[in-house]
């Protein structure tokens, strides 16, 4: 058994306790904009905000994160008003097969809040998901985009 | 692909220019008495559906997988059809439809950066033959001539009274209509919704979560499998011992899958992958358990002076004139195996019951899919179909079906229950069709005044087709072997002119998958070529730029001078260094100057690069100039660390960890130069990885002294002596 609030809403689901967050997420609560890539801590496609703090789920046993906050890219937006991330991803029309951008938005998101202006090394330093698909150059310009707005 | 009709597809794909009027039988009316329940709509034609709410459904027969083509096919057919492009979605016709309906949308196959160049030419016929059913429809509710109507954005007028309609409004008497015999198409000079660099139509669910991929699918009453096949390529399972985990959480079944494999069933993903990590398996490794990446290098070495070899291209007398040449220069090259490494692991759903089989599956190439889902599930095609999902990245992986046979199979196993197979990434990474392994050895004679006069290359290594398709071998020969190497053609030549010429194969293969990786064969013939051609200015003082400019064809040309110019090639700020490339692969030309330093520590530095592409027409150039960057990050990639080792018949690497890839902070700086000049349809989502490797490494040269003749560049040591 654990208990988890995602997106706000209080869970208790009936699983093992060192199930990774990730496939909590995925196959319990049918959240899968959170992705699979690597499952190792790795590739960043399962970055969600555990207590705000960026956190790749694939590597966290739900067990150990009893009380904590958890959000997801669904659970990003407010409402139906994007968060400024997913709107200058939109507007640089960022992603190509999309697959990596839910954990990178995720990152990316996280990034703005502790440092709203970061410069191109800090990007580099902070941003370290993986994209096969190379869309880097867009998600730099995107980044400085949703740091003015 | 048994069973499937192969009665080819009507509209001649041969390259027709716009602003003709093109003749030829329209077949895109077929089977549209059966269509009537594929879209809520009426459709007009094969790929056009018209909502009553003026929605312009286009129909997309290709793979969408991140590149852009389903946005630059929808707007190839918007364009003709003169509809409103903020009213215009998409919808994949299956497969099943497709051979139901005569192959009415032609080829699924998406790879070879064929999606658009190969298609353009019938989806505006498609979308100009709607057009003028649509305005015929129109002009007979008024009794008028259709000479007297013109339409804009869906909205026809009866030019001498002004009365209006719109496209919503007679779909259905347009659907009535026979299509035209012939259509004329525009001039792209006057494209106005093709040509833009407009944004792609398929962005928003994937910036919120709700986009859903193959591996996402959830089906009423759905179990999940994980998968471990022998870890050797071609060996067998011995035993598995099913008892050991028949308690674990959430296990349904322990299933085999062909010989070669094991299936777990169960509730979730994380149950089966768990049982099936703790499955007890014994395998029958079989003869690739004793080869090894020396030993494949071996194998590779002795190709690069065997008599025989399959001759790609040749002309004049090379070993004559080398025989003769006042200097000559010698190198040898390697590239290793890389795998495709998507981002979504291998996966498919398949619901099989006797009498039929549904199968969801990310795939390049929708029909050989089907062909694969019958086959395994033993029923007519007639009683099978695929619905493709939105890929997670393809790269050429997923035009292989090996995981759609697989999901069939197991499914087959628990008739009624819908499987969704996932590969774990170590799964994924070991069972890849990986980039073909391979060897040159390059021989250049050059005269008294520094003219290279001779060049002979032999290449040693995998087929492709060999692994994947050996029934397209041409007398044991795989002309894919030759691409940017070809003496002609509008798909992939050579760029020099050399008098006396010599470039052969000797195929060397190994039972570890061959398969096409992003670039496919361009990706070391382009290393081979344009970092040999360096040597060569090198050896005979000339500046590399210069010496190539004597010996390029024109359009290889005028991509490498573009760059130069751009570049400011030969003006690099202190410290840094140029280095060049081109080649024509996929139909386009390419050609990059990157700008590099090296640091005392021997770390190299990707600053800059300018790349040029002619691919003919540009139908979308801000996704060209994404494909363009996006090309750099897969082809630096695999030339800074990407390799693939092969040890007691395994691969090596199993993830992320061990098979490293470009990340943010090594992203240069990437200028897209797109430089259409028209005449022909060219791709763009390939040919740029091959210019990546050898202009970085010439500059890596110019930076070191150093020339990098194997790659990864990782396993080299830069440091200043």
């Amino acid at each position: 058994m654990a208990s988890l609030t995602v997106n706000g809403k209080a869970y208790t689901i009936d699983v093992e306790p060192d199930t990774p967050l990730l496939w909590v997420l995925r196959d319990n609560l049918g959240l899968t904009g959170t992705k699979y890539g690597c499952g190792i801590g790795q590739c960043g496609s399962c970055t969600v905000h555990i207590d705000g703090v960026a956190t790749r789920s694939c590597s966290v046993p739900v067990g150990s994160i009893e009380g904590q906050k958890i959000v997801t890219i669904e659970g990003l937006a407010k409402g139906d008003v994007l968060h400024k991330v997913q709107k200058a991803w939109i507007e640089h029309d960022v992603p190509q097969c999309g697959y990596c951008q839910s954990g990178m938005i995720m990152a990316v998101a996280a990034l703005l809040k502790d440092k709203p202006q970061p410069t191109d090394a800090e990007i580099n330093s902070e941003i370290t998901n993986i994209c096969r698909c190379g869309t880097f150059q867009q998600v730099r310009q995107a980044i400085h985009a949703a740091a003015k707005a | 692909m048994p069973g499937l009709s192969r009665r080819a597809f009507l509209v001649t794909s041969a390259a027709v220019s716009g602003g003709l009027s093109v003749g030829f039988p329209l077949a895109f009316a077929a089977g549209r008495e059966r269509a009537a329940e594929t879209a809520a709509g009426v459709e007009i034609d094969a790929w056009v559906v018209v909502r009553p709410d003026e929605t312009v459904v286009v129909r997309i027969a290709r793979s969408e997988m991140g590149q852009g083509t389903l946005t630059g096919l929808a707007q190839l057919v918007a364009e003709e059809l003169e509809c409103d492009w903020s009213k215009v979605t998409t919808e994949y016709p299956t497969p099943g439809q497709n051979v139901a309906r005569d192959r009415v949308w032609g080829n699924f196959s998406t790879g070879g950066s064929r999606g658009i160049r190969e298609s353009h030419l019938y989806v505006r016929q498609g979308g100009a033959a709607a057009r003028e059913m649509l305005v015929r429809a129109a002009a007979e509710g008024w009794k008028a001539p259709v000479t007297e109507c013109r339409v804009s954005k869906g909205v026809i007028t009866h030019q001498p009274t002004g009365r209006k309609t719109t496209y919503g409004k007679v779909a259905a008497a347009a659907a009535k209509l026979q299509p035209p015999k012939e259509v004329a198409l525009k001039d792209p000079k006057d494209w106005t919704i093709a040509g833009q660099g407009l944004k792609r139509l398929d962005t928003a669910p994937k910036v919120t979560g709700k986009q859903i991929y193959g591996i996402d699918l959830a089906l009423p009453g759905m179990l999940v499998a994980a998968i471990r096949d022998c870890p050797v390529i071609g060996g067998k399972i011995k035993s598995f011992d099913a008892t050991k985990i028949a308690g674990m959480p959430g296990v349904k079944r322990v299933v085999p899958v062909d010989d070669s494999g094991v299936a777990v069933i169960a509730d979730t993903f994380w149950h089966a992958k768990t049982a099936i990590d703790a499955l007890p398996v014994v395998w029958d490794e079989g003869p690739g358990a004793t080869v090894s990446s020396a030993s494949i290098a071996t194998l590779l070495a002795e190709g690069l002076t065997a008599q025989e070899a399959y001759v790609g291209n040749k002309a004049g007398d090379a070993a004559a004139a080398i025989a003769g040449a006042a200097k000559t220069v010698e190198a040898v090259y390697s590239y290793p195996y890389q795998s495709h490494a998507t981002m979504e692991p291998m996966n498919a759903t398949a619901l099989y019951t006797p009498d039929k089989c549904e199968v969801w599956a990310p795939t390049q190439n929708g029909e050989a899919a089907l062909a694969t889902a019958a086959e395994a599930a033993e029923l007519p095609v007639s009683k099978c179909d695929v619905y493709k999902m939105l890929l997670g990245g393809g790269f050429g992986r997923r035009g292989r079906s090996d995981y759609v046979r697989q999901v069939v199979l197991i499914a087959k196993q628990m008739p009624g229950t819908p499987i969704k197979l996932i590969w774990t990434r170590e799964q994924d990474m070991t069972h890849d069709a990986y980039h073909p392994i391979s060897q040159c050895k390059l021989t250049g004679g050059l005269d008294a005044e520094g003219r290279l006069v001779a060049l002979k290359m032999r290449l040693s290594g995998q087929s492709i087709l060999a692994s994947l398709a050996p029934q397209s071998l041409q007398n044991g020969m795989d002309p894919v072997v030759f691409q940017g190497l070809n003496a002609g053609g509008a798909e992939s030549a050579f760029g020099y002119e050399i008098p006396n010429l010599l470039i052969d194969h000797a195929m060397r293969n190994t039972h570890i998958t061959a398969g096409f990786w992003r670039g496919v064969n361009t990706n070391h013939n382009a290393i081979y070529v344009e970092c040999f051609i360096d040597e060569l200015a090198h050896a005979s003082g000339q500046d590399p730029l210069e010496f190539r400019r004597k010996m390029l064809k024109p359009r290889h040309l005028e991509v490498l001078n573009a760059v130069a110019e751009r570049a400011g090639y030969g003006k690099a700020p202190p410290g840094r260094h140029h280095g060049l490339a081109q080649i024509m692969g996929f139909g386009s030309y390419v050609a990059a100057c990157s700008e590099v330093s090296v640091g005392p520590d021997g770390k190299v530095t990707i600053h800059k690069i300018v790349a040029a592409t002619n691919p003919g027409y540009a139908v979308n150039p801000a996704q060209i100039e994404r494909q363009v960057a996006g090309s750099f990050v897969y082809g630096l990639s695999a030339m800074l660390y990407g390799q693939c080792t092969v040890k007691d018949g395994a691969i090596e690497q199993t993830n992320f960890d061990t098979y490293t890839v470009l990340h943010m902070d090594e992203m240069p700086e990437v200028e897209a130069l797109i430089l259409p000049t028209g005449g022909f349809w060219g791709g763009v989502g390939e040919p740029t990885i091959a210019v990546a490797a050898p202009s970085v490494l010439n500059a890596v040269f110019q930076a070191t002294g150093k020339r990098i003749r194997a790659i990864p560049l990782a396993q080299h040591d830069l440091k200043s002596a």
